[in-house]
């Protein structure tokens, strides 16, 4: 009931969370935002300690109160270092590398322990979806975080709430605090695979060459540049020599590619027609092509490469989003 | 979904039980000592087997194959003590439980639950044993079961830093307990009826004296009660601690038979008075000792009854103390109910023709009472009496036998024969017992009075003089008194090892050790309400109740848990001691004149201030060639941060 009470009223949940998401760079986990409550086991304990108070009352024993009473301060002492597994941890997000729709986005979180004692399993849970990690984090030192999130829309996924919770020492008491830091994967449409259009750039040359004709005709080595695809540089030629050369490829210069959305069917709609357009892309890219992406009102410059690829799958990604 | 925190989702391996089985073997190892054996071995086997099960990852025997051991164990129970309630067989069961419960332990919950039992069974060792060793052995037990918690809360840690966060945990534990156990409200107990058995093993006087019941209890080591005097104590000789009071007697056992509580009234005055403190050990009768005479009772609700025995208003279950003002050898107080008087002189009539005869022949012989009593003593004197822990079994005729066939007994024997004499010669007389000496601590002077110290003696009802002590025992025997038991009593019999003279080294230890006992007994066992309001009102806080008790103890839990709050920051705060030594050089090169430019790298700027301060440049250098060496190299060593430490704060 209050789960849903928060969820309906953001400021109340910013107020009762301690901040207001998401939040940008490093997230210093303060007092203020770690909670902690008995867990089940420490429900136990208390029962425990009850009988062990009421057996000492009845039987008048010294050392049974003394018992008791060192516990009684044994589940303070732990309550104490629970919530100090958990504060002033300090957490920043990594990269998280783009992904297809339908597969897993990677998110990394970096917990920075910033003291000089280990703070073992602490649990980070990604909240809507419950993937979730135990790591430990050693003295003075980071411990890294992967939270596979699934990603079922093409688009720009944010991370959203993330739980990091621990029990240690006792296991009697639960500490835990929420963190939602402001970090995005991009989601590219999940791609689909159809025949690439013809070369675009021969069409309007008039000329009728077979669509991907000269692709594979391997017709020399020339100096790797940044761009270049891994997959056309001549790793047994760069065994042999100590620098890196790209294959090159005939027709490659001449064939300029448009993947151009206005030649798919008209019946498909606008995220058919990004899911074929993204398959488009990785086919070119693989064929080895010189390729540009036009989109209504968007047009990228033809060219090749990872850095090329990626750019025309995130405008596919982004595109005609709010 | 599986929550990898939550303990009941995760399975406890070999290693978690062998952690929970060593701290619950380690509890239970005193319960063995005075469990059957069969129980023992039994319980020892489950956790052999459950051992068995961890390390050949088999599933855990099915939920009838336990119930069908818990049954044939609790019929075991039920056949050595014919119950299964009352404390020796529910001890032994929860012992028994203890096995039973690994057997269905699968999880980390589980598990800890078996460490609340643990922690359960450490107090139902404190029922039969409260000593120091006890608490030591205990404290030992509740570190493991500590330890096993925190290895259930973190399984993959290794265990030195699960260890050393056990040790962390009890110490910031420590204060709080020590507060709850000085300012927790107390109360009496008990709180509802405790089982029949609860205080059987405590040992003592009892209400009756027949022969042979003194000498067995002399050859107890266990301490009676301890006494602390406010200035000089008693000499030996004159150390009578009275306690029960025996009048009627029917032929071979002495008892007390029904008493009255009067007014006390105190002694008349003269002789020497004594203050004192006398911590009792529980004896679960009603009577409180005292140093004779008592010239005031102690508070707490005693009485006096008519024949001087100081009453309790219920029996000493738990360690009592009280303190006294006692008058040795007071003016003499002439006077006696008549009732008294007819039971002072009451004798069953077929018993000890002999005796009677004798007592007969004196009376006639004599002037008045008081040489009866003399000639009596003359009797004993002169009569070759042994002073014996091992009397020979008397007959039917018991006063007879002792005095002119066996000529041998305890004190018993000779409190008992001169009674009986002085009933049949006319004289009124009772039995009195209690004990007699105890032992002075050099260390801390505190005299402690054992079970083998008790003593009987005779009281004589003389005109104009009221009840007076004679101690028949000291007439026959005269050594008894100054030298205690050990010396009177021949050497081949076999004292209480620590009562034998020889062992002097081994006395001298033990008085070092007792008075450490002392004080644990008073400070630790005997917290009870009535200290706890003293201590209070030491603090200057009179008629402390529960409530101001409870408001100081929230108070300093919570002053604690802050300190405790602010302790975990402090430690957070406390930066990296490579990077504080850094920026306190940092700091010292910009006094000089040499700023670090935010933008500058440790090397950089190190080679830049060399240059600016040729003088320090080998110092430098080679700080900042060891800070880079600390801060980015594959491992720092503890005496390298010392070292760039100490080159810090030399330059």
């Amino acid at each position: 009931m209050i789960a849903r009470l928060l969820e309906r009223n953001p400021r109340l949940s910013h107020w009762v969370y301690g901040f207001t998401p998401p939040e940008r760079g490093t997230v210093e986990l303060v007092h203020r935002r770690v909670y902690i409550v008995p867990a089940r086991l420490g429900w136990y304990f208390g029962g425990t300690l009850v009988v062990l108070l009421v057996g000492s009352i009845n039987y008048a024993l010294s050392l049974g109160f003394a018992l008791t009473f060192l516990l009684a301060g044994l589940g303070l002492a732990g309550m104490v270092h629970t919530a100090r597994n958990l504060a002033r941890i300090a957490v920043s997000a990594g990269r998280a590398e783009p992904v297809f729709a339908g597969e897993s986005a990677q998110f990394r979180l970096y917990l920075d322990g910033r003291a000089a004692f280990d703070r073992p399993a602490i649990l980070a849970r990604h909240v809507a979806s419950g993937s979730q990690l135990v790591v430990d984090i050693a003295p003075r030192s980071i411990a890294e975080v992967v939270l596979a999130v699934p990603a079922p829309r093409r688009g720009q996924l944010a991370l959203g709430r993330v739980m990091l919770e621990t029990r240690f020492p006792l296991g009697l008491f639960r500490a835990w605090s929420y963190i939602e830091p402001d970090v995005r994967c991009v989601v590219y449409p999940r791609p689909e695979h159809s025949p690439l259009p013809p070369s675009s750039g021969e069409a309007a040359a008039g000329a009728l060459r077979t669509q991907t004709s000269g692709n594979d005709d391997f017709a020399g080595l020339r100096g790797y540049q940044r761009s270049d695809s891994p997959r056309h540089i001549a790793w047994k030629a760069v065994a042999r020599s100590e620098n890196m050369l790209t294959k090159q490829f005939t027709g490659e210069a001449a064939a300029e590619l448009w993947l151009d959305e206005r030649l798919l069917p008209a019946a498909l709609g606008l995220e058919q027609r990004l899911s074929r357009l993204a398959g488009w892309v990785l086919a070119a890219e693989q064929a080895g092509a010189h390729y540009g992406l036009r989109l209504p009102a968007l047009e990228i410059a033809p060219g090749r490469g990872d850095a090329h690829r990626a750019a025309c799958l995130q405008t596919l990604a982004l595109y005609a989003l709010p | 979904m599986m929550h990898p925190l939550a303990p009941e989702e995760r399975q406890a391996g070999g290693a978690d039980l062998a952690w929970l089985i060593a701290s619950l073997a380690l509890v239970m190892a005193p319960h063995a000592m005075r469990a059957p054996w069969w129980l023992t071995l039994l319980t020892l086997c489950l956790y052999g087997w459950r051992m068995y099960f961890a390390l050949n990852r088999e599933p855990l025997p099915s939920r009838w194959l336990v119930l069908g051991v818990a049954t044939v164990a609790m019929l075991g129970v039920w056949v050595e003590f014919r119950t299964l309630f009352g404390r020796q067989p529910g001890i032994l069961l929860l012992m028994l439980f203890s096995g039973l419960k690994l057997l269905e332990t699968r999880t980390h919950r589980d598990g800890a639950m078996a460490a609340f039992l643990g922690y359960f069974l450490v107090i139902t060792n404190f029922l039969y044993t409260q000593t120091i060793l006890t608490a030591a052995a205990m404290c030992a037990a509740l570190f493991l079961l500590t330890a096993t918690l925190v290895r259930f809360a973190s399984p993959q840690r290794p265990a030195r830093a699960n260890l050393r966060t056990t040790a962390l945990l009890l110490v910031h534990a420590a204060p709080a307990a020590l507060a709850l156990f000085l300012l927790f409200p107390r109360v009496q107990g008990p709180m509802w009826g405790l089982p029949q058995d609860a205080y059987t093993a405590m040992t003592g006087l009892s209400d009756t004296m027949s022969p042979g019941a003194l000498s067995s209890l002399a050859l107890s080591d266990s301490i009676a009660f301890r006494a602390e005097f406010n200035g000089p104590s008693p000499p030996q000789p004159a150390r009578y601690w009275r306690g029960p009071v025996l009048w009627d007697f029917d032929g071979r056992t002495w008892s007390i038979g029904p008493s009255l509580l009067v007014d006390f009234v105190p002694p008349r005055g003269g002789g020497v008075s004594y203050r004192y403190e006398i911590v009792l050990e529980p004896h679960n009768r009603h009577w409180l000792f005292a140093l004779e005479t008592a010239a005031r009772l102690p508070e707490q609700g005693a009485r006096m009854s008519y024949d001087g025995q100081i009453v309790a208003s219920s029996p000493v279950r738990t360690r009592m103390r009280y303190e006294l003002v006692s008058v040795i050898a007071p003016e003499p107080q002439p006077n006696e109910a008549a009732g008294a008087l007819r039971r002072a002189l009451r004798l069953p009539e077929d018993f000890n023709p002999r005796a009677r005869a004798l007592a007969a022949q004196w009376r006639a012989g004599s002037d008045d009472d008081a040489e009866v009593v003399a000639r009596a003593l003359t009797f004993l004197r002169g009569g070759g009496y042994l002073y014996t822990l091992e009397p020979p079994l008397l007959g039917e005729h018991s006063v007879d036998e002792f005095l002119f066939s066996a000529k041998a007994g305890f004190c018993e024997h000779f409190a008992s024969a001169f009674v009986f004499v002085m009933r049949a010669a006319g004289v009124p007389a009772r039995v009195v017992t209690g004990y007699q000496g105890g032992e002075l601590n050099p260390v801390d002077n505190i005299i402690t009075v054992r079970q083998s110290d008790a003593h009987a003696w005779a009281e004589v009802l003389l005109p104009g003089r009221g009840w007076v002590r004679i101690d028949p025992t000291a007439a026959a025997v005269p050594g008894r008194l100054e030298s205690g038991m050990a010396r009177a009593v021949p050497q081949a019999e076999a004292l209480p090892l620590l009562m034998r003279p020889q062992l002097e080294w081994l006395r001298g230890m033990r008085d070092r050790w007792e008075a450490v006992a002392h004080k644990w007994n008073v400070w630790v066992l005997g917290y009870n309400p009535e200290r706890q309001r003293d201590l209070m009102s030491s603090f200057g806080m009179r008629d402390a109740d529960w409530r101001s008790l409870t408001a100081m103890l929230f108070a300093f839990l919570g002053v604690m848990t802050l300190g405790l709050l602010a302790w975990s920051l402090k430690r957070l705060a406390r930066p990296d001691p490579v990077q504080q030594a850094w920026r306190a050089f940092c700091h010292k090169l910009a006094v000089r004149g040499v700023e670090r430019a935010p933008s500058e790298g440790p090397r950089d700027y190190a080679a830049r201030a060399a240059r600016a301060l040729p003088t320090a440049r080998r110092n430098i250098l080679r700080i900042g060639a060891l800070y880079i060496a600390l801060r980015y190299g594959a491992q720092a060593t503890q005496s390298a941060v010392t070292r760039l430490r100490k080159l810090v704060r030399e330059f």
